[in-house]
This record gives structure tokens, sequence and C-alpha cells, in this order.
């Protein structure tokens, strides 16, 4: 009796030793999620914190007038008067109606400074396009200069410094107060390729370089993978041979990805000869880099289908590419597709190879074509990042935004995919 | 004599004399005397559906199946008996050849499906399998439509040109099933949402639609319980009408209430095959006894 009660005395002081271990072991858990739920709270915070203002324009809409003296222009078909024209001075007359103190050099010069460098060419392009408006008074809406827009958005920031002088600044809060200058939505940052200056900047371009560019890789590399899949798991013999490649896939998955940059600078451009910096190159290899990762995860689906489903088909007497066809391919769909969106959401992000094969160069066009030079959203990143202009900072944040936001689309697709297709047994 | 009689006289002696406890040992199981090739009762018949002669199967370097000779007759139903790993499932699915997907499986020996060979090299499995149907231990429907599970046979063979010749088929393999009246209503609900005897009956319906001459039935109800094992058991003696019905069976009863003839396997020789009554009443191999005696198993 004494034993038992003794046992039972042992008991109960391990099981309190048992339930401590447990609560600690629960507790590391939390920890480790607070962490790095916090890290992505960071993140985020960060991101927004910079990148919200990305999404705003800073615009100043004047009444000007054409005037034909001022602009030195009589006739707008002629194309050497339009090249001579002087197209900065109605926007500093327009100015100067606000401002009438303003007089002499110095002051025109920094009043016509308020507005974008691309503002003259905005009137011209409207005089060319429309020869009667000369000699009349149209309200325009500018972009303002960079300074201009940095002062508007972060006068209270000490991250920012601010580039205006004294005068102008007097002149920009006056302007703010009557409503000529304004702050909306960015529309410019979804509707334009890449610029110098960081107001007329937008990150059109690098999204439909980004699509070109995911369209070829998707195109190689999920026909590609799921049939080296299929044949690996239902056809393939299982030799030494196999086995070596089953190897090199897994080991492929692991190559650092500036390694596939240079096989495809080495390969593409260097021996096949196709162009620098366009999107079917930049799609290949991002193909290259994918398709270990699809091949796997197709495997990995493939295998997880029950063999019963196999033997009831071979059963029946259907031939092995049916059984393939009919039920073990439809039933690792779902399985399929999330790895391959999970590896076209990777490939989108890639920005090392992507650098080597050129597509990291200025381009300000929005390309129309697998062939025509493009950039895509993360070198897009990269090159604003490392730009100097301040306007440029909050770009950036704002180009991790968008690609943030595909990112979360793409990873949703394939849940709902997943979701949607999944099949119980 | 009828399956019925031998039901009633081997259940009677089933009950009467199974012991509960009795493990033997792999030591004294290789004692007890087993001869190779030779195995006693009545394994031949005249005219038979398979004629299978010196059948060996190996995995790797493991002989599975040791020189195994056996007739199974037109249009009846031999089951197969024997503890645990004796090779009577490896036996089954040579019969089919479902082994072939085995990448270290070999055949030897000559098994004749109508006096065809059915290992020939130019043998075509898909046809041998739309002749040989099977029913496995685990009920295992596609996860398809109750309509798309009976269909998909007839579907690959061609066997059905129209819509309303798909709709037939379907309508009577489900109807010999014992399945119509059941799910009638609602042949486009998905098949896997089904208790486990109607999965079973609807993969037995699947087997019946391609019109096969024989069918392969592995452990069929094991996964059931007790009600829908009696429904399959009824389909099974109905079956034996117009089909020849092999089954592998883990539960003596089942073996006596169906079978025409049984099949005693033993460490993969076939030890006794007798008709089912005399197997369960009188065996005349001394292991056979021991097995349906349960002093192993």
């Amino acid at each position: 009796m004494t034993d038992q009660r003794s046992q039972a005395e042992l008991v109960r002081q391990s099981l309190k030793r048992r339930y401590r271990k447990e609560r600690r072991f629960r507790l590391y858990g939390i920890v480790a999620i607070s962490i790095a739920l916090a890290s992505l709270f960071i993140l985020f915070a960060d991101i927004i914190g910079k990148g919200h203002s990305g999404f705003v324009k800073t615009t100043i809409t004047l009444d000007v007038t054409l005037d034909s003296e001022i602009m030195y222009l009589d006739d707008p078909t002629d194309k050497d008067q339009i090249s001579m024209a002087d197209f900065v001075a109605p926007i500093v007359a327009a100015l100067q109606d606000h401002f009438p103190d303003a007089e002499g050099r110095a002051a025109r010069r920094e009043l016509g400074r308020l507005v974008g460098s691309y503002a003259a060419s905005d009137i011209r392009d409207l005089i060319e396009a429309n020869p009667d408006l000369l000699n009349t008074t149209q309200t325009i809406e500018f972009l303002a200069h960079d300074t201009v827009s940095v002062y508007v958005k972060h006068a209270d920031d000490p991250g920012y410094s601010i580039r205006l002088s004294e005068q102008q600044q007097m002149w920009v809060d006056e302007l703010l107060e009557k409503g000529v200058i304004n702050t909306s939505f960015n529309d410019v940052l979804f509707s334009r390729g890449d610029s110098r200056e960081p107001g007329n900047a937008g990150i059109l371009g690098a999204i439909v370089g980004s699509l070109f560019t995911m369209l070829v890789t998707l195109a190689i590399s999920f026909p590609v993978g799921i049939a080296a899949a299929v044949y690996l798991e239902e056809f393939a013999p299982q030799n030494r041979l196999t086995d070596f490649i089953e190897v090199n896939i897994n080991n492929l998955a692991a190559v650092p990805s500036i390694i596939f940059g240079l096989l495809g600078l080495a390969v593409f451009i260097g021996l096949f000869g196709m162009p620098r910096s366009v999107p079917v190159v930049g799609g290949l290899v991002l193909a290259l880099m994918t398709l270990p990762t699809i091949i796997i995860s197709s495997r990995a689906a493939i295998k997880s289908v029950p063999p019963s489903i196999r033997e009831a088909a071979e059963g029946i007497g259907a031939s092995k590419m049916q059984v393939v066809l009919h039920h073990v391919v439809p039933l690792a769909m779902p399985g399929m597709l999330t790895g391959s969106i999970i590896g076209m959401a990777q490939a989108l992000g890639e920005t090392a190879p992507l650098l080597l094969i050129g597509m990291v160069a200025f381009i300000v066009d929005v390309p129309d074509g697998f062939f025509s030079s493009a950039t895509v959203l993360p070198v897009q990143i990269y090159l604003w990042a490392s730009s100097s202009e301040q306007g440029f900072v909050e770009l950036a944040s704002a180009g991790i935004m968008v690609l943030l936001a595909f990112m979360i689309s793409m990873n949703a697709l394939a849940i709902w995919l997943r979701k949607r297709l999944e099949r119980r047994w | 004599m009828s399956v019925n009689e031998t039901i009633s006289s081997a259940a009677e002696q089933h009950e009467a004399s199974v012991p509960v406890q009795d493990v033997v040992t792999e030591k004294k199981r290789e004692d007890m005397p087993v001869q190779e090739g030779k195995t006693v009762g009545l394994p031949y018949a005249d005219d038979p559906k398979f004629k299978l002669r010196n059948v060996e199967v190996f995995y790797g370097e493991d002989r599975a199946i040791k020189d195994i000779s056996l007739d199974i007759a037109r249009n009846e139903v031999i089951s197969f008996i024997g503890p645990s790993g004796c090779g009577k499932s490896t036996f089954l699915r040579c019969l089919n050849r479902m082994n072939d997907s085995i990448d270290i499986c070999r055949v030897k020996g000559q098994l004749m499906l109508d006096d065809e060979d059915i290992y020939h090299s130019r043998r075509d499995v898909v046809e041998l399998r739309a002749r040989v149907g099977m029913v496995f231990q685990k009920p295992n429907p596609f996860p398809k439509s109750i309509y798309d599970n009976v269909a998909y046979g007839p579907r690959i063979h061609g066997l059905a040109n129209r819509k309303s010749d798909l709709d037939d088929i379907v309508e009577n393999s489900l109807r010999k099933a014992g399945l119509w009246d059941e799910v009638k209503d609602r042949l486009d609900a998905t098949a896997t949402g089904m208790s486990g005897g109607q999965q079973q009956r609807l993969c037995i319906a699947r087997a019946i639609a391609v019109s096969p001459e024989v069918i392969l039935m592995d452990e069929p109800c094991s996964a059931l319980d007790p009600i829908a094992t009696a429904k399959v058991e009824e389909l099974i003696s109905e079956m034996s009408e117009s089909y020849t019905i092999v089954i592998v069976t883990h539960s003596m009863q089942q073996a006596a209430r169906v079978s025409h003839r049984t099949a005693y396997f033993h460490l993969g020789h076939l030890v006794e095959v007798n008709e089912t009554s005399k197997v369960f009443t009188a065996p005349e191999h001394e292991l056979t006894e021991s097995y349906i005696t349960g002093r192993f198993g």
C-alpha cells in the first residue's frame, strides 16, 4: 500500500514537471510566431509609411494664354518654328498673373521652376495636335516640379530636404491656399513608363514588362515541368539514370538565381544571339529557374494520388496513358497548380538574373511585345531605390506595394484554385 | 451439392470447433509437412476457364508463389483462403496481370485463359483486363459522379456509341449490383459520398459494366460492416450464374457461404483444393485442418 502511494506521489511530481515543460514549449512557439508577425508588421508599416505618398501627385492648374507673340510661334504646322518656340513663357506669364510683383529675370526663372520640366512639352504637344488653340486661353493641369512636390508632401518630414527658395515657398503656400496647387491620386504612376523626373515616372512599363516576361515563363515552365514530373513519376524506369536526374533536379532548385542569369547571358544572348533586355530572354531564364520548383511540387502532387485509384482504373482495363490522363493528372492538378503559381510568384519577384541579361536599362516606353526592350517590377524598384532624386524614394516604396499586391493576389489565386479543384477520396 | 447446403453444414462445423488462441510460430509452421507442387483434393477441372500450371512468382529474389497448378472452372465461385502473407492475393493478381506495375515482380509458368496465354509477350493487357475484371479490398470509386464511375469502363473500351446505350449499360450494371434503387435519383452525386457498402457495390457495378467473363475479388468485404457484407455476398451468389468469380477472403464463413470450391494456400504453396463443404467438414490435409480449426491464422 505504501509502495503504491509513494508511486502515485512520484507520478504527481513528474506530472508537474511535465506541465511546466509543456507550458515552456508552447511559449517558445508563441514567441517565434510573435517575432515573425512583428517583423512582418514593421516591414509593412515602413513600406506603407514611405510609399503611400507615392500614390499622390502634385499638380498646378493654370489658365494659360497661348500667345503666339511671347512663344515666337506664328504657324504651329511649321516644324522649324515649333522646335525654336518658347513654350515656357506662357506658363510663366500665367503664374505672373497670380504674382504681379514677380518681375525680372531671376523671379521669372524661379516661377518657371514651379512646374515640372515636362510642362513645356505638354504645351507643345497640345498645340501640335490642335493648331487652332493658338492665341486662346486654356485651363491646363501641369505636374508640379519635383522640389515643389517634395515641399507640398513632406514639408514637415526631416528626412527630406526642401530645395525651394524662401520666395518660392511663399508662392507655393499662396497657390496652395488659392487651390491652384492640388494633390490628387497619382494616375501617372499607372499610366506611364519610367522617367528621369519622379513626378512623371510611372510603373506601367514595368508591369507590362513583368506581364510579358511571366507569360513566357508560364508558357515554358508549366507544360515542361508537368510533363517532366509525369514522366519521372509514372513512366521512367527505376534506375541509376533516373536517380541521377532526380538528384540534379533537386540540386537545380538550390542553385542561386544569379547563376541562371549568367547561363541566360551566355546561352540565349551569347550563343543564340537574342537581343538584350527583352522579355523573351528574361522569361526563358526565369522559366529555367522555376522548372525545378514546378517539377518537385508536381511530383509530390502525383505521389499523393492514392494507388487505389490507379488500381481501380487499371482493373477496368485503362491503359497506362488513360490512367495517367483521366485520373492521376486531374487529381494531382490542384497540387501542380499551387506549386506552379508559387514558382511563378517567386519568378515575379526575381531581380538578380534579369540584371545580367540587361533588363536593368532605363526604358521610358511601355513595351509593346515580347521582343521590345523592357524592365520588370522588381528591377524598376531597384532602379528607383538606387536613384538619387528624392522623389524616387516614395516611388520605390509605392512600387514595392504594387509588387506585393501582385504576389498576394497570385498566392490567393493558388489557394482559391486548390480549394476549388480539391477532391476528396 | 448446392451452395446453400454447403453454407449450413460448413457453418455449423465451423462454429463448433473454433478454439480462440493458439498462435503457431514460424518455426512450427515449417515443421508441418507440405510438399512442393503437390496439391491434395480436386485442383483440376474439365474444360477450365483458367488453366494454371507450375506457376511461380518472384519478388526480386523472394519466391512468393511456389509451383502452383490449378484449374478454375467456368461459372464457378472459387475462394482462396489462407493465413496472411501466404500468397493468395499475389496469385489472384496474376490472373489479370495486376502485378505488372510492380517492377521487381516476375511470373513463371503457364497461365491460360480459354487456352490463350495470359503472359504472352504480345498479349494485350487492356483486352485481358476487360475480360477479367477486379474488385479490390478497399472500395475505390473514382472521385466522380456515380454515373461516371460505372460509365468509365464502357467509355474507354468504346462499348457504347450513343448516350442511350451508355445509359442502359449503367442502369443494368447498377441493377445487377443491387444498387439501382438506392441511387437512381442521384446518379450525378459524387460517389465518394456513399457509404462503404454502397461504394463497394458500385465498384462491382463498375467491374460488371465492361461485361467481363471473370471477376476477381480481393477481400471485397474486409472493410465493410456485417450488413453490407451480407449484401455483397448475396450479390456474389447471384452473379455466379453468369460470371466466373475468384474471391480471396480472410473470413472462412464467407468462403463457406459463397464458394463452390475452396483453395487453401500456405506460405506460397497451394496445399488443398476441394469442394467447399469438404474443406470445412473433412479437410484432407493436416495444414488445412489446422487452419480451419483456428490453430493459426
